[in-house]
């Protein structure tokens, strides 16, 4: 295996409160600390894995404007080779996956990999766009990676359970936990990131095929009903009896 | 026009989830006076699928055959978008899986549609716009999305969406569609399903446990209370991080996300990334021994106290419910 592609995103913390404004289609950014997408630093980290030791290179490619450029810079910290910036808000994850591909095409990778999702849109539609535009195979959410000279096994997760699948390279995959644990980057690859190649490229036009028009936050529940920790029949009852769960 | 529904079958049955996509297609197909076409792949017994059209499909298209037995996301993706050219579906409706997650991409691609993933309502189809809700912020909000494309792809958010009866049994076609070699360089070597077990982001009920619990060794009330109740075992970050739990059962915010009708939430806080992948359940029952858990402020009912004292008591609680119902 000698090049890696891993797709980044730049989301919002974990512990972000969600607001909107300009009646709720805006996501408000303000005071916001924007990091890089958690299931993509799992498919960072099995990328170097792969290649530790001489054995290739790692890219990582993120579709965004300039602000992205600190995520970037971490994902190089962490330990990959170079990094692509495709300048251009990333709009969907049709958009995303379509500028990428472009690139692909012309630069091409022996694995892909992407997060099983983004935490902000949680779509897991880039890794099968990708593979659909670049004709190749893809599993959308596998939580286990192991890879020889010419294919890989990959454990996909389904519905209380797994697959195993062997899969020749190329190919696209999201990542999930237990695929690797993600790395924290050391000061030698802190200092070392700033130095790291940073290539960007002007977007290609595409279609527009969805669009994002508002947001709502769940509804708030009412205050909760407390029972004493001696009256869990009382419990039981009112989930059947009122609530009507079971 | 036409509606066509993928119906996802789990070792040659069909599973809940698929019975509520196909409800929810049925609903948009009557939204637009159109037919609702079915189709399944794989290995499914004939009244299975003559049995779609209880569900509302007017006809059942069949594709079986050995190459095609077990999930080939590549393969699958080239039959439902012939499918969908060959029925002139300009919506297809699927449910977000994992296998639908990895088709619903793939299919967006080639019938260039527009996808709404994670949809959690029926569409709203007002003066020429066709939004959908759906998931976003790892369930701390829903973005509306406006699918502007001529085509379109839902993938329905498990649990989201009532199972609604009506009609009788439906025609079963065979779909016969070149299969591409290129879609087949995927091999499925093994598949592992635990049968006795509900799987989670299926289930209606889902007991929850945190590091309240102090250790794996604890988890037998956590299951006992699952059995009694049929319902799935999941658990926080920290259980999952520590090796007490498998990651497979991590609910949160970088977990899976669960909608169940009933979730029980012990010996955990509450922590935002935690609240965000359960906050679409429909009823939260908390038991903590922390007043100020922050978990308590976004249930609807709660327990304070010790969940090695309080478990015993619900487990005996529940027993006697059973017994009597």
């Amino acid at each position: 295996m000698s090049k890696i592609l891993v797709c980044i995103s730049n989301v919002p913390d974990t512990t972000t409160k969600i607001t909107f404004t300009d009646n709720n289609t805006q996501f408000n950014t303000n005071g916001v600390q924007f990091i890089l997408n958690p299931y993509d630093e799992i498919a960072l980290a099995r990328a170097i894995e792969l290649t530790d030791g001489g054995k290739g290179s790692v890219t990582v490619i993120n579709v965004g404007e300039a602000n992205t450029e600190a995520t970037i810079r971490k994902a190089l910290a962490i330990g990959a080779t170079d990094a692509v910036r495709i300048n251009a808000k990333a709009h969907d994850a049709w958009f995303v996956a379509y500028q990428i591909a472009e690139y692909v095409k012309a630069n091409p990778f022996d694995l892909i990999l992407t997060g099983r999702e983004s935490i902000d849109y949680n779509g897991s539609k880039v890794a099968g766009m990708l593979g659909e535009l670049l004709d190749l195979p893809s599993v959308s959410i596998i939580k286990k990676l192991d890879a020889t000279e010419s294919e890989a096994t990959v454990e996909r997760e389904i519905e209380g359970g797994k697959e195993v699948i062997s899969i020749p390279f190329p190919f696209v995959a999201g990542c999930a936990e237990g695929v690797a644990e993600p790395k924290i980057p050391n000061m030698r690859g802190i200092m070392s990131a700033r130095t790291k190649p940073l290539t960007v490229v002007e977007p290609v036009a595409v279609d527009t095929l969805s669009e994002i028009i508002s947001y709502e936050t769940p509804a708030s529940r009412g205050q909760v009903n407390l029972i004493s920790a001696d009256d869990t029949a009382k419990l039981v009852d009112l989930l059947h009896s009122e609530a009507r769960v079971i | 026009m036409s509606v066509l529904i993928y119906a996802e079958n789990a070792a040659g049955k069909f599973k809940k989830s698929t019975f509520e996509a196909i409800s929810y297609a049925k609903a948009i197909a009557a939204q637009n006076n159109a037919n609702l076409v079915a189709i399944s792949i794989g290995d499914v017994a004939d009244d299975e699928l003559a049995a779609l059209g209880n569900y509302g499909a007017e006809k059942v298209l069949n594709v079986s055959n050995d190459k095609l037995k077990n999930f080939v996301n590549q393969a699958y993706a080239s039959i439902i978008a012939e499918a969908a050219k060959a029925n002139g579906a300009d919506i297809v409706v699927l449910s977000n899986s994992f296998s639908g997650r990895g088709l619903a991409p793939r299919l967006g691609v080639k019938l260039q549609a527009g996808v709404a993933d994670g949809a959690v309502a029926l569409p709203v189809q007002d003066g020429g716009k066709f939004t959908v809700k759906k998931n976003a912020f790892s369930g701390k909000a829903f973005a509306v999305v406006e699918l502007t494309s001529a085509n379109k792809v839902i993938a329905l958010t498990p649990n989201s969406y009532k199972i609604v009866k009506g009609g009788s049994a439906a025609p079963v076609e065979d779909f016969i569609v070149e299969a591409k070699a290129s879609d087949f360089k995927e091999m499925i070597k093994d598949i592992v399903r635990s049968t006795d077990k509900v799987s989670l982001p299926d289930a209606e009920i889902v007991v929850s446990a945190g590091r309240g619990m102090k250790g794996p060794e604890n988890w037998g009330m956590i299951e006992e209370l699952a059995n009694l109740l049929g319902a799935a075992t999941a658990c926080s970050k920290p259980v999952s991080d520590s090796g007490w739990r498998p990651h497979s059962e991590h609910v949160g915010q970088t977990g899976i996300a669960v909608s169940p009708n009933l979730y029980i939430a012990i010996g955990i806080s509450g922590a935002i990334q935690h609240l965000a992948g359960v906050s679409s359940s429909k009823v939260i029952v908390v038991i903590n021994k922390d007043a100020e858990a922050p978990f308590f402020k976004v249930a609807d009912y709660g327990i304070v106290g010790d969940a090695f004292e309080v478990l015993p008591k619900l487990i005996a609680a529940v027993k006697e419910y059973k017994a009597s119902a």
